[in-house]
């Protein structure tokens, strides 16, 4: 279970303080999905990187099982079985897809098993494997090979950050496939997606919307989702489609 | 091999990666003097009458065989110049493995200024690899000043890969390529300085003919307080295709200046360089970290990832 108590989160710019989070109370119970939706700026991803210790919070307290996480480290958290996937994933030289998935799996991991997880994400895993993680895949291609890193981890709680962002329609189903494969497959997982995606809020057992930095709402999808439908913290593709061009 | 100390057995292992004896043709040189030769039905290897160096000679349609001179140094103080000259026959193909490893525990220098020029004949293909390695606490440096200069005949292709990635205190590296019609020269160096190091690497490739074709390219990593320059001009005087890139990511307190370079002499000339210095991205660490990777466990990945 991981609980957040009364976070804060600020910034300075141009010599002022900025606050982005404000006292955020957020509970994730086991064997959870739980998305996270809101309006562009209201503070999605700042939450993400909070619980993923990138940042880390100016006050307030966050506990995994119980256990105070406020002051651990990246490494420390994603050791204690924390996982998180990037909204915009990052390149390497050199490192190549297998390199990157034996280091997300902590073992000694085998092509073959590395393939595995690339099938898992819709990658013809053959041509994948040995390829360098660079500026020579695309954005979707980097997109599902920073999934199969997360999906590599194991982890008993998993944040994705915008995991549709860059994703054609026909993986957006795969993508779907693969949360619901975490769940069965990962016991007593709990998975926080931030989305604004309609067909991302539709399976979620939970819905919290966030609003200038602070959970408005913690309820049901069924609580929700209605009240939400044709705002902003719920669009379709074609919305986001529009809103782009 | 048997005739080496555990020492320069140890060196041969990181500059040519060999544990034993290779196949095929080699000469092992230590402490300047002949440590272990094997010529082949096809390829001689014959020393150099004024004893300056040795002469490599490859039969015409020599195919699948390979050539290994390493160079070991293991006492402290000691300085020389080698000339090695390969004449590669028409259509043969194929890998030369050189390298000089300096191990030195004592407090004067030690230097080793190899000069190797390649005669690539027509249709021929070659791998060459040259690897530099130093060790040892001593205060003496380890200097190695290599110049390398190929001539490519028509048609013939080359791939080089210059790695130093460790112990070795000041090199500067001379190549110099020329290429006739249609000839491929590919080069890729791997560098790593550390401590004090100072690393000159500069390159001259002209392609003097229609068809050439050259890719000059250079990854380093300038550490603690070490300085890198890397020059490199590629020279078009016909119709042909140039490339060269320095990648480099720089920590600490070094010193990186890269200067790419072009010329061109013909309106169909091709050329390119690019050039990027930079360090290791935060959000790279970052990432490495979220799979449970220390700081510096992630550092030692990228690096190791960036260099291979």
């Amino acid at each position: 279970m991981l609980e957040l108590k009364n976070i804060f989160f600020s910034v300075e710019s141009d010599g002022m303080q900025k606050t982005i989070i404000h006292d955020l109370n957020l509970t994730v119970d086991d064997n959870k999905f739980v998305v996270v939706t809101g309006p562009n700026g209201s503070g999605k991803s700042t939450l993400a990187k909070l619980i993923a210790g990138i940042e880390k919070p100016t006050a307030g307290q966050i506990l995994l099982d119980g256990v105070d996480i406020t002051d651990m480290e990246i490494t420390e958290r994603a050791r204690t079985g924390m996982g998180f996937a990037f909204q915009q994933p990052v390149r390497f030289k050199g490192i190549k897809v297998h390199t990157l998935l034996r280091l997300a799996s902590g073992t000694n991991l085998s092509v073959s098993d590395a393939c595995d997880y690339l099938s898992e994400v819709g990658l013809c895993a053959r041509d994948y494997v040995h390829r360098e993680v660079n500026a020579s895949l695309s954005g979707g291609e980097l997109k599902r090979i920073e999934i199969a890193t997360v999906l590599a981890r194991n982890s008993r709680l998993t944040v994705f950050d915008e995991p549709e962002a860059g994703i054609d329609l026909w993986s957006f189903q795969n993508l779907i496939r693969i949360f619901e494969s975490m769940r069965k497959n990962i016991k007593d997982s709990s998975i926080i997606i931030i989305s604004h995606q309609e067909r991302i809020l539709n399976i979620a057992d939970e819905i919290a919307v966030l609003a200038d930095g602070t959970i408005e709402r913690h309820g049901t999808r069924d609580e929700i989702f209605p009240s939400l439908i044709g705002t902003e913290s719920a669009q379709d593709a074609c919305n986001r489609l529009r809103r782009n061009v | 091999m048997e005739k080496l100390t555990e020492v320069q057995k140890r060196l041969i292992r990181e500059v040519a990666d060999l544990h034993e004896v290779p196949i095929g043709a080699y000469n092992f040189r230590a402490n300047g003097g002949l440590a272990g030769r094997n010529t082949t039905a096809n390829i001689d290897i014959v020393s150099k009458e004024d004893g300056s160096g040795i002469d490599i000679r490859i039969k015409p349609g020599t195919v699948r065989e390979s050539v290994h001179i390493p160079v070991v140094l293991s006492e402290s103080g000691l300085k020389e110049t080698v000339y090695n000259d390969f004449y590669i026959g028409e259509n043969s193909d194929v890998t030369i493995v050189a390298g000089c490893g300096i191990d030195n525990c004592g407090v004067q220098d030690s230097q080793h200024d190899g000069v190797h020029r390649f005669y690539v004949g027509k249709g021929a293909k070659i791998r060459y690899v040259e690897k530099h390695y130093g060790s040892g606490d001593g205060l003496g440096k380890r200097i190695l000043n290599p110049v390398t200069e190929v001539y490519m005949e028509e048609g013939s292709s080359m791939e080089m890969e210059m790695v130093q990635i460790k112990g070795v205190d000041s090199t500067e590296r001379t190549t110099i390529a020329e290429l006739k019609k249609d000839a491929r020269l590919v080069v890729r160096e791997r560098l790593m300085t550390h401590g004090e190091q100072y690393a000159i690497s500069i390159y001259k490739v002209t392609l003097q003919e229609e068809g050439g074709s050259a890719d000059v390219v250079s990854r380093s990593i300038a550490r603690d307080r070490s300085y890198q320059k890397f020059d490199a001009c590629v020279i078009g005087n016909a119709p042909c295709k140039g490339h060269t890139e320095c990648d480099s990511i720089i920590m600490d307190e070094g010193t990186i200046l890269a200067v790419p370079s072009l010329e061109a002499h013909h309106v169909d000339a091709e050329l390119v360089h690019e050039a990027a210095i930079g360090k290791i991205a935060g959000e790279q660490l970052i990432k490495l970290m979220t799979l449970g990777l220390t700081e510096q466990q992630a550092e030692e990945e990228i690096i190791n990832g960036f260099l291979a």
